[in-house]
C-alpha cells in the first residue's frame, strides 16, 4: 500500500526527500546502526576494499575509454596517446592495469577469508553464491580488458581463450567463430570485447548489490563462527567499522599507490608492449597471474574437453560448496582437522599459480597434477567426509564470551555499559 | 623468462652442432648503473642527450620511433630552439592544397620521423628483417635498459662449431643468437659534443638512457608525484588508525 513514510530526521530538506523516498532511512538502518558482529579481525576488510577497488576501476575506466580507439589499427597507439599526451593519462592507465591485480588480491583474499571461517554455510549459501557470480564476471571483464591494448599477450591470450570454446564437442567450431565474429581474433572480435568489457562492470554492480543486500538479511559470519546472540555481541557498523575499514583502506591505498608510482609493470607482460602481429606467436602466451591457477589446471588434463571441463569445474565445485561441506561448525578455529587442510588448499592453489607460470615440463607437470587433484579432493572428497568424521572444538556461548568454561555470569554483569551503542 | 626459454629452445636445437652447451642455458643480463633507478633517480640529462646523438646518427637509420615527439626532447633538456631545428631537419609528406603530393619541414609537435614509409619498405631494405620501432622498446624486453646494453654490446664473433645461417650476426643475448642486425656500434662511431669518449660501452649506455626516457617520458613526473603520495598516505593511515584506537576504545573483547 502506498504512503509517505515517516521519517526522523531534523534536517528539513532531508526529512523532505527522506518522507518521500526514505533513502536516508535506509542508509541509517543498513550502514549506520546495522548491528555488526563487534569480533571481526582485519580480514573482514576486504570485502570494503573490493568495492573501493570497483569505484576505481570504473572511474580511471570512463576517462581511458574517451580516450582509446577499439581499432585494431588503432588501438595500440591510442593507449601510448594515453600515456604520453593525456593530461595524467599514464596514471589512469597504471592505475587500471595495477587496480585489475589489486582487485583479484583483495578478492582471492576475501574468498579464501569465507573459505576458513566457513562463511558460505547456512544461511549464507546464496551470499556466497552470488560471490562466485562476481568471481566470475571479474574474470570475463579482465580478460577482455587485457585484450583492448593490442599486444601481442592481447591478441595471443584472447585467441587461446576463445579458442577453449572449440572443445565443446559438435558446436565448438561455430561457438568459437561467433565469439569471434569472423575467422580469427580481428576487429569485430576487439570491437565487442571493448562493448562488453564497459557493460560488464556495471553488471558487476547489481550482482554486487544483490550480494550486499543478501549480507544485510542474513547479516556478517565472524571470526568465530558463531550466532549473533545479543545486542552484546554487535556494535554499531557506524562509527566502528566505517572507521576500522578505513584504517584498511588507507594501508591497502599504499600498496596500490607503491604498483602505480613505482613499478607500474610489475604485473604486465613485456610483450604487451609489442604490437599485436597475427603473423608471430610469442615464445609463451601466459596469461594475468590471476587466472595461472585456473590455467594450470587445465593443462593438467591431457585433453582439451577434460582440460576445460576441469577448469569450469574448478569454479563450479565453489558454487556447491555450501553443500559439500558437511560441518555444522563454521570458524576453522574450532576445526583443528580443516584448519590445517585449509592451508593445505592455499599451498596448493599457490602451486597451481607457480605451475601456471612455467612450461608444462618435467617436475611442473607432477606438481600441477598433484595440485590439480588435491584440489578437487579437498572439496568433492573431503568436505563432504571430514564434517562427518571431524570432532570440534567446544564452541564458545556467544560472541561476547568467548572464553569457555567459565561458568554463568553473575546477573548484570553482562549488562554493564561496555560500549557507545 | 621469454629470453631464458628461447635460450633453452635454442641450447637444444644447437646441441648436435655444440654438444658443449648446456639444454639450460641462462643468459646473465649483468645489471648497470642507470640514472634513473630507485625511488628518487632521475634521467642523467648529458647520457640522454649523447643517446639521443646516438639515436639519430645510427638508430634512426632503420628503426622507426612513431610514438615519441620531437617536442618530448624537452624532457632531457634541450630547448625550443635546438627542438625546432632538429624537428626541422626532417620533411614530412603531406598532401598539398592543389591536392598533390607534398612536402613540409618537421614540428616540435610531430613524431619521430621513421625511416621508412611502411613495413614492406623496411623489410626491403632490411634483407627481409623489420627493425622494431623503439618507442617502447625499454618496455617490451625482459631486462629493459640492461637488455638494451647487453645486446648492443653483445656482438661477437660465434664460438667454434656455431653454424650461422647466412646474413645473420652473432650475438650473446639475443634469442637464439642469431641476429639480422649487423654491429651497429663501433667505437668512435659518433663525435660527441661534449668530448665523452665515444666508446661502444658509453654508446650502448647513453642510448639505453635515452630509450628508457623515450619510453617512460612521465617517470619523472611520476616518482615525484608517488613520494608525495605516499608520505601523504601513510600520514592518513596513521591518523585514521589513531582515531580507530580512539573509537574502539571503549569495546571490550
Amino acid at each position: 500500500m502506498a504512503g509517505l513514510h515517516k521519517s526522523d530526521f531534523k534536517n528539513p530538506v532531508v526529512n523532505w526527500i527522506d518522507t518521500r523516498l526514505p533513502v536516508f532511512t535506509m542508509m541509517q538502518k543498513e550502514y549506520g546502526v546495522f548491528p555488526t558482529p563487534k569480533n571481526f579481525n582485519y580480514f573482514w576488510n576486504f570485502g570494503a576494499l573490493a568495492m573501493v577497488n570497483l569505484m576505481i576501476m570504473i572511474a580511471t575506466g570512463i576517462f581511458l575509454a574517451m580516450n582509446y580507439t577499439p581499432h585494431v589499427t588503432m588501438a595500440f597507439d591510442s593507449v601510448e596517446r594515453i600515456m604520453r599526451d593525456v593530461n595524467y593519462g599514464w596514471m589512469l592507465r597504471y592505475a587500471h592495469a595495477n587496480g585489475a591485480s589489486m582487485f583479484f588480491i583483495v578478492t582471492y583474499i576475501h574468498i579464501f577469508r569465507g573459505l576458513y571461517y566457513g562463511s558460505y554455510k547456512a544461511p549464507r549459501e546464496l551470499l556466497w553464491m552470488l560471490g562466485v557470480v562476481i568471481l566470475l564476471l571479474m574474470m570475463a571483464t579482465a580478460f577482455m580488458g587485457y585484450v583492448l591494448p593490442w599486444g601481442q599477450m592481447s591478441y595471443w591470450g584472447a585467441t587461446v581463450i576463445t579458442n577453449l570454446f572449440s572443445a565443446i564437442p559438435v558446436v565448438g567450431d561455430s561457438i568459437v567463430t561467433w565469439l569471434w565474429g569472423g575467422f580469427s581474433v580481428d576487429n569485430p572480435t576487439l570491437n565487442r570485447f571493448f562493448s562488453l568489457h564497459y557493460l560488464l562492470p556495471f553488471v558487476l554492480v547489481g550482482v554486487i548489490f544483490l550480494h550486499i543486500a543478501a549480507l544485510h538479511i542474513t547479516g556478517s559470519n565472524n571470526p568465530l563462527g558463531i550466532d549473533v546472540k545479543s545486542e552484546q555481541d554487535t556494535l554499531p557498523f557506524h562509527p566502528y567499522y566505517t572507521i576500522k575499514d578505513s584504517v584498511g583502506i588507507c594501508v591497502y591505498l599504499i600498496v596500490f599507490a607503491v604498483l602505480v608510482f613505482f613499478a607500474p609493470n610489475f604485473f604486465s607482460a613485456p610483450d604487451n608492449y609489442i604490437q599485436a602481429n597475427p603473423l608471430v606467436t610469442p615464445a609463451e602466451i601466459v596469461p594475468e597471474w590471476y587466472f595461472l591457477p585456473f590455467y594450470a589446471i587445465l593443462r593438467s588434463v591431457p585433453n582439451k574437453l577434460g582440460g576445460v571441463s576441469m577448469m569450469f569445474g574448478a569454479i563450479a565445485v565453489l558454487f556447491v560448496l555450501p553443500w559439500l561441506d558437511t560441518s555444522p561448525v563454521r570458524s576453522a578455529k574450532f576445526r583443528p582437522i580443516y584448519r590445517i587442510l585449509f592451508w593445505v588448499l592455499v599451498v596448493a592453489v599457490i602451486a597451481l599459480g607457480m605451475v601456471g607460470a612455467h612450461r608444462p615440463e618435467g617436475a611442473w607437470v607432477t606438481i600441477g597434477r598433484l595440485a590439480t587433484l588435491y584440489y578437487f579432493l579437498h572439496f568433492l572428497v573431503i568436505l563432504p567426509v571430514l564434517g562427518k568424521l571431524e570432532r570440534p572444538l567446544p564452541l564458545p556461548e556467544s560472541i561476547s564470551r568467548p572464553v569457555i568454561g567459565g561458568g554463568p555470569l553473575p546477573a548484570g554483569a553482562t549488562a554493564k555499559p561496555m560500549e557507545k551503542v | 623468462m621469454r629470453i631464458l626459454r628461447f635460450a633453452a629452445v635454442a641450447a637444444l636445437v644447437g646441441a648436435f652442432a655444440l654438444p658443449a652447451m648446456a639444454a639450460d642455458e641462462v643468459i646473465e643480463l649483468p645489471h648497470q648503473k642507470w640514472s634513473f633507478d630507485g625511488v628518487f633517480g632521475t634521467y642523467d640529462r648529458a647520457a640522454a642527450q649523447r643517446g639521443f646523438q646516438v639515436y639519430k646518427e645510427v638508430c634512426s637509420a632503420c628503426h622507426s620511433m612513431k610514438e615519441g615527439y620531437y617536442r618530448d626532447l624537452k624532457g632531457i633538456g634541450l630547448d625550443e630552439k635546438q627542438i625546432a631545428a632538429i624537428a626541422a631537419s626532417v620533411t614530412i609528406p603531406i598532401i598539398g592544397d592543389d591536392g598533390q603530393p607534398a612536402e613540409r619541414p618537421g614540428l616540435p609537435a610531430d613524431h619521430f620521423h621513421s625511416p621508412f614509409p611502411n613495413d614492406n619498405a623496411a623489410r626491403a631494405a632490411n634483407n627481409g628483417a623489420l627493425p622494431p620501432d623503439l618507442s617502447v622498446m625499454e618496455k617490451a624486453r625482459v631486462g629493459g635498459p640492461d637488455y638494451i646494453y647487453a645486446l648492443l654490446t653483445g656482438f661477437a664473433d660465434p664460438p667454434a662449431g656455431f653454424k650461422m645461417s647466412d646474413g645473420m650476426y652473432y650475438n650473446k643475448v639475443f634469442p637464439g643468437h642469431q641476429i639480422k642486425m649487423p654491429k651497429p656500434l663501433s667505437d668512435g662511431q659518433v663525435t660527441y659534443a661534449d668530448g665523452t669518449p665515444a666508446s661502444t660501452e658509453q654508446m650502448a649506455h647513453d642510448v639505453a638512457t635515452f630509450l628508457t626516457y623515450v619510453a617512460n617520458p612521465e617517470m619523472e613526473q611520476r616518482k615525484r608525484l608517488g613520494v608525495k603520495a605516499i608520505l601523504f598516505l601513510v600520514l592518513l593511515t596513521g591518523v585514521t588508525y589513531a582515531v580507530k584506537r580512539k573509537v574502539w576504545a571503549n569495546v571490550h573483547h
